[in-house]
């Protein structure tokens, strides 16, 4: 006989509600802007508990703060996770998420299809903090076996790889991360849980720059971090961090103290108290504003994206158009059964006549605007080889799936034709 | 910390202190398909509050090893002889919707060895629906979603939680799916099984506080004040939350332990 669980809120409805009861002080239905760096303790002992972790609360809005703390909860029920942690930007979650596993010595093995920032950190700047990256093609699940060492403590990959719009076996890579005792993180900026969940899918760890479709605006730099809680840091004995006493915060073993929590509480409890990457309350409220629509937009966002896939594929000045909804996209069946209801706002194309013909298209757009960014309202536009990924080396480029015709979108939720007008007059112009 | 019970290893956490028997002691107990971190707050709390705290992994819970028991009485006989295997003459028992009716049973049976008892999330008899458990028998990931669900409040499922940053409902999600198989449906059974005649309940010497949650969907409010006003001067707490009170409503809990527990 089939058993139905409890009926539970759909992502529409958590996306609007989730994390928030009207404010208790004044009954505020829109979440409240607590616009204060630290709270009043009601008395000494109360004090010392909170210090102490012995009760929740805030105490210094570095460690958390009632808005932001709405929006990490918002986004820990979207994402089916145990919690979150929102961050400055995207970035500061991806290097939270580093330090509260690894320290030196420690070995990452990453998709070699990342966004230029987090290719950045991993490759250049992490090596000399004694943390070492070894990247392997996002589509070979054998060379992501091949590249785990015995140092190995995290596997890192794009939902959907940017530019190259690549699509992470997430099922797969995350049965190697089982298999070897450490965690998969998935950066998940371009899907959103609006079209895929990671930790579903099973990855340990999912981030976000919340600047992109989370917020959809554009207005702010956020990011943030949510774990899944079905690592088993004990049996894994990779993580002294979260299994030994940690000297730092009076001998506190976190795996001890919160069986599926540990990772977030020495996020919080060391990352967000030591480095301070903390997001700021009004960064908050603005990304919830956004938040409460993320469904609704990405199912725009999606459809314009298939129209403007459908107007390129057919163009006579593009050369190859990369989107999984093209039948000879190499994911083309793994998006369609890891994200049935589209991927991708992102898709990039090769324009015939390389980085000459780009620079006329980009320039002679009207609606798109050139800038580094994705998942704005607005409709984007930009050109890798010379921007966000100029740092990479031709051989870099290339396994990035970048070459010097290029062109990345990041399509808006403008009206579809007036999208499909301009990037018309914009191939024109390309090859004059 | 680590223990021999009943010829098994059993795991306790201390709350973050090193365990001293000679200060009064509690011993935590937690519910089906949980284990002792559903206790953060509260066992932090005492253990640096004067106390030496237990917080136990049940026996197949957690990090304790060896089978599930399949009655309250059973589970009674291992706290008993977890209090010998931590040198423990007495203790104050602090259970936990199952674990309150494991601590109810430890009490009536060994009284002299009980200072307090506080029941959190209770009912006796507590009943489970043949759906539960037969969901819990038959398929498992529906069983543990009904316990997660049903555990809180319904405004758990949206609200903001007491804890910063926290899905109340995904953690226990995660919780419960980590028990081994067949534990949830041991403990339903364990629990749907036992009944603690009003003689007695009657007959109860031990100092007693029952915390009833007002939002409760899984032992509802009215089990509450009932089995409160079933044990002699048994003292009834109210408070504005579901079945999961630990986390749902952690400073009024504490609040309540504190008075009684001292």
């Amino acid at each position: 006989m089939a058993h139905s669980g409890p009926k539970t809120p759909h992502p529409d409805t958590l996306a609007v509600h989730a994390g928030q009861s009207p404010d208790p002080a004044t009954g505020s239905r829109a979440v409240p802007i607590y616009q204060t760096a630290s709270y009043v303790f009601p008395d000494t002992d109360t004090a010392a508990a909170l210090f102490n972790m012995e009760t929740p609360g805030h105490v210094y809005s570095r460690l958390s703060n009632p808005t932001v703390a709405v929006f990490e909860e918002r986004m820990a029920h979207l994402e089916d996770g145990t919690g979150a942690i929102a961050t400055a930007s995207g970035q500061a979650a991806l290097h939270l998420a580093i330090v509260t596993l690894m320290g030196r010595g420690g070995h990452i093995v990453a998709s070699s299809s990342l966004y230029g920032g987090s290719h950045n950190l991993l490759q250049y700047t992490l090596p000399r903090f004694g943390i070492e990256t070894t990247f392997v093609p996002a589509r070979d699940p054998e060379a992501w076996g091949r590249a785990i060492r015995p140092d190995t403590r995290m596997l890192f990959g794009e939902s959907v790889g940017n530019p190259s719009v690549d699509v992470l076996d997430i099922p797969a890579v995350a049965e190697l991360a089982q298999q070897h005792r450490i965690p998969l993180l998935v950066d998940a900026t371009v899907t959103t849980p609006a079209l895929g969940r990671p930790l579903e899918q099973g990855a340990h760890l999912v981030m976000h720059s919340a600047t992109k479709f989370l917020s959809g605006h554009g207005v702010v730099i956020g990011g943030v971090l949510v774990d899944g809680g079905r690592m088993d840091w004990l049996a894994s004995g990779k993580f002294p961090t979260l299994t030994e006493p940690y000297e730092g915060f009076h001998g506190m073993n976190f795996a001890e103290e919160s069986t599926t929590s540990a990772f977030l509480l020495r996020a919080r409890r060391e990352g967000l108290r030591d480095f301070g990457a903390c997001m700021a309350p009004m960064t908050a409220f603005q990304i919830l504003q956004g938040l409460e629509t993320l469904p609704l937009r990405m199912q725009r966002h999606i459809s314009n994206t298939r129209r403007v896939v459908e107007l390129l594929s057919i163009q006579k000045e593009v050369e190859r158009v990369h989107h999984p909804d093209e039948r000879g996209h190499p994911d083309h069946e793994l998006a369609a059964k890891l994200y049935p209801r589209g991927c991708s706002a992102i898709l990039s194309f090769e324009i015939k006549g390389g980085r000459e013909a780009g620079r006329k298209f980009i320039e002679s757009l009207a609606l798109f605007s050139h800038l580094a960014n994705i998942g704005d309202a607005k409709s984007l536009v930009i050109h890798p080889a010379t921007t966000t990924h100029f740092r990479m080396d031709d051989e870099a480029l290339k396994a990035a799936g970048i070459t010097g015709g290029t062109i990345r979108l990041s399509i808006g939720l403008e009206h579809p034709d007036d999208l499909i007008d301009d990037l018309c007059r914009g191939l024109r112009a390309s090859q004059k | 910390m680590n223990l021999i019970v009943q010829g098994y290893p059993a795991y306790a956490y201390a709350g973050g202190r090193p365990f001293e028997p000679t200060l009064p002691a509690i011993v935590f107990i937690h519910g089906a398909a949980f284990d002792h971190s559903v206790w953060q707050w509260q066992s932090r709390y005492f253990a640096h509050h004067g106390h030496a705290v237990l917080a136990v992994d049940l026996p197949g819970h957690g990090r304790s090893p060896g089978a599930a028991r399949a009655t309250i009485e059973e589970y009674a006989e291992w706290v008993a002889a977890l209090l010998d295997a931590a040198a423990l003459p007495q203790a104050a028992l602090v259970g936990h919707s199952m674990g309150s009716l494991i601590a109810l049973e430890t009490s009536l049976r060994h009284s002299p060895r009980v200072t307090k008892l506080a029941l959190v999330g209770t009912a006796s008899p507590m009943p489970v629906s043949d759906g539960f458990i037969a969901a819990a028998r038959e398929e498992p990931p529906v069983g543990l979603e009904m316990e997660a669900v049903w555990g809180h409040s319904r405004q758990t499922q949206l609200a903001g939680s007491p804890v910063p940053g926290a899905s109340l409902l995904g953690a226990s999600r995660r919780l419960n799916a980590r028990s081994k198989p067949g534990v949830l449906h041991a403990a339903l059974n364990a629990c749907n099984a036992y009944r603690a005649s009003p003689e007695r309940l009657a007959a109860l010497q031990v100092p007693t506080l029952v915390v009833a949650g007002k939002r409760d969907q899984m032992t509802q409010f009215k089990a509450g004040q009932a089995i409160a006003k079933a044990i002699p001067g048994a003292k009834l707490v109210a408070l504005d939350a579901g079945h999961s009170m630990m986390s749902e409503a952690p400073r009024e809990l504490q609040a309540a332990l504190r008075d009684f527990l001292g």
